[in-house]
């Protein structure tokens, strides 16, 4: 399924996308795969793949131990795409988010074709914004794939515009200045940025590619089927990442952690339909 | 000397002001690889800098504060002892371990502080290596009276712990990064950790010639004063221009202030020497031109140490102002174009003219600085007698007593290793 139809196939249930974030390699190969499919089985539409990094900038310290326990472990790019592979063998839209330097160093055109050969549906950039992007816009358009760009709190309308304008499968509003990591609340702003975009998508209608109607995942901070039922009222999905770990760090044994990553999903999902 | 701030001045006419370009482009190196959240930040910051450099009150205030404060202009030595060792080339001490502070960073932050007070922001955060930076920011803080937080690797609060203390003494909290290889690039990652959340009231008062733009830009702008008052003096004192000029480079923001006055001077080489650690070829070593290839890091398109993953690789000197595997996109486009030469200098080889240096004029560097006299000893043998050899001495050495007791075995019994 690509990320266009899970957001759309939401929708017209009435409710916002589940969107579930797992970096490769965490807790270990097979381990992700597992979590993945449990997230999938339990109600996640869409999977974003992390691709551990070293130098993880823009992650809280939750993501950075899983990274970090995921390199220690030995994770490579070209198990992140057997990861990608096998997650998306379960049907669900399949993303990668990755940090750019490894795909720079991939070769962007080879990652691009790689990810489209293992069934991802496209890239994630949260370090990447559409001007550095000339040589992935391309790749991504040769090779049919997603551009998932972010928007802040802090972008003024002309950037909210650039990047719109160049984003495919859905855009990313940042709910909060800060890393990645779960909050106690959603972040007030968080429905004003989205209704900037979604404001601003509406008026390119016309013009941009994506003819007004490109998706809006809100992500960051939110780990509770009570916030994800908060930001399905505003928003068109809702993106979790932290608290999945979470799950998995704090678990005694690794079935424990399935468990808890299962039960995690179930709650978000019941979150996305309003039901928290 | 003053830092130029009037539009169609020596340094805007120079041809080497057509880089970086409006987005911040060293030809293919540099840019803007940040997150979104931080791209209004960064567009003040250029807008901000744009118009306080050609606003005479503002330059006034930072020349004035460089007078004053710091102690600009700072002098030039010649070092006749050590240049015996040197193949008799003449060599010129431009010594910015006179500054304020023990180096050249404080004509940086002095800079960026009074802009964080333009943009109405009342807290600067920094990350520092050696600590040279770190002291830096926490001084033009007090001064000015603003917040201050500095990261620095819990590896590197270990082997600088006198400068963590001269930090906590001026005010500033400092936080020991544990993540990573706890050396300056974690120190950097945690930094724009801290940004991305504070960025209303904060200012990155980055260290280097390093980050995203604007940062590469103004901190060379920012810098360039070393190589012009150098220059000045050299053509006082000998009545031409030097053969070389020589700076040690780990981000390389004291190398390209020292080189920048120069690039239009054709017969001027531009010598940068980086850290190599145990040898660029054991793996352990901090020569990111050497021994690196090009990727992103840090906000940056540059050379950088990584392996075929694009994950990147500890650095390793015995310098912990040079221990980054980055290094300052001008720099990359400089050696690209082949207008600078970049080259490795061992710990051994550095260690052996901090001694040299300290024994021959009386002067103790900075290791960082010391990777640059083991340089200007190598150019110097290269040109010879007649040559005359501008070396950039960045900082002064108080700081690395500990580590070079240890080097030395000049520890008392059973203080040692």
């Amino acid at each position: 399924m690509s990320v266009r139809d899970a957001y759309d196939k939401a929708k017209a249930e009435g409710r916002a996308a589940l969107v579930g974030y797992l970096p490769a390699g965490f807790p270990d190969y097979q381990g992700a795969i597992d979590a993945a499919t449990a997230m999938v089985e339990a109600g996640c539409d869409v999977i974003e793949i992390g691709l551990p990094y070293s130098d993880p900038m823009m992650d809280g310290p939750t993501i950075q131990d899983a990274v970090h326990q995921a390199l220690v472990g030995g994770v490579r790019v070209a198990d992140v795409l057997r990861t990608v592979e096998a997650v998306a063998a379960t049907g669900a839209a399949t993303l990668v988010m990755t940090y750019w330097n490894p795909v720079d160093r991939y070769g962007v055109d080879a990652f691009a074709r790689d990810l489209k050969s293992a069934g991802g549906q496209g890239l994630i950039t949260p370090d990447l914004t559409p001007e550095e992007a000339g040589p992935w816009l391309a790749a991504a358009d040769e090779h049919d794939l997603d551009k998932v760009f972010l928007v802040a709190l802090s972008s003024t309308d002309e950037r909210i515009e650039t990047i719109t304008r160049h984003s495919r499968g859905f855009v990313y509003a940042a709910s909060l200045m800060g890393v990645t990591g779960a909050r106690t609340a959603v972040n007030t702003g968080a429905p004003r940025l989205v209704e900037r975009t979604r404001t601003i998508i509406g008026k390119d209608a016309g013009t941009a590619p994506h003819g007004g109607a490109l998706p809006i995942g809100l992500g960051l901070g939110v780990g509770t089927g009570a916030q994800a039922a908060e930001v399905a009222a505003f928003a068109d999905g809702v993106i979790v990442g932290s608290a999945f770990i979470r799950r998995l760090l704090d678990a005694p044994d690794r079935a424990a952690g399935l468990a808890g990553v299962r039960e995690l999903a179930a709650e978000l999902a019941e979150g996305v339909r309003g039901r928290a | 000397m003053t830092i130029d701030s009037a539009p169609g001045s020596a340094m805007s006419a120079s041809e080497s002001a057509t880089v970086p370009d409006a987005t911040g482009h060293f030809g293919v190196f540099g840019g803007r690889f940040a997150p979104e959240a931080l791209m209004a930040a960064l567009d003040e910051l250029d807008r901000e800098f744009a118009a306080a450099r050609k606003d005479p009150e503002f330059m006034a205030e930072l020349n004035g504060l460089l007078k004053d404060y710091a102690g600009r202009p700072s002098i030039l030595t010649e070092a006749k002892r050590f240049a015996e060792h040197a193949g008799g080339a003449r060599i010129l001490l431009k010594r910015e371990d006179l500054n304020h502070t023990g180096s050249h960073k404080i004509n940086n932050v002095l800079g960026q502080a009074l802009l964080t007070k333009r943009m109405g922001k009342k807290r600067v955060i920094a990350e520092t290596g050696a600590g040279q930076h770190g002291v830096a920011t926490a001084t033009a803080a007090a001064l000015l009276g603003l917040e201050c937080t500095v990261f620095m690797g819990e590896v590197d609060t270990q082997r600088q712990a006198l400068n963590v203390a001269r930090m906590r003494m001026l005010g500033a909290q400092v936080v020991p990064v544990r993540t990573g290889s706890r050396t300056l690039k974690d120190a950097c990652n945690e930094a724009f950790r801290d940004w991305v959340a504070t960025v209303d009231d904060t200012h990155y008062c980055v260290g280097s010639t390093m980050g995203p733009h604007p940062f590469p830009m103004m901190v060379r702008e920012l810098q360039r004063i070393i190589g012009v008052e150098a220059r000045q003096q050299v053509i006082d004192l000998t009545g031409e221009l030097p053969d070389a000029v020589v700076a040690c480079v780990g981000g390389g923001s004291n190398a390209i202030g020292a080189f920048h006055a120069f690039v239009d001077d054709a017969s001027v080489r531009l010598c940068g020497f980086e850290a190599a650690g145990d040898g660029v070829d054991t793996g352990r070593h901090a020569a990111t031109i050497s021994g690196g290839r090009v990727g992103v890091i840090h906000g940056m398109r540059t050379y950088l140490l990584q392996d075929e993953d694009g994950q990147t690789v500890e650095s390793h000197s015995i310098s912990a102002g040079l221990d980054y595997p980055g290094v300052g996109p001008e720099h990359s486009w400089l050696h690209d174009s082949g207008r600078a030469e970049y080259r490795p200098v061992t710990d051994a080889e550095a260690m052996e003219a901090f001694s040299l240096l300290c024994r021959t004029e009386g002067i103790i560097p900075a290791i960082e600085s010391a990777h640059a006299l083991a340089g200007a000893i190598k150019v110097g043998k290269e040109l010879g007698p007649e040559g005359t050899l501008v070396v950039c001495l960045s900082g002064r050495g108080d700081k690395d007593m500990h580590t070079a007791a240890e080097y030395f075995g000049l520890m008392p019994e059973g203080e040692g290793r």
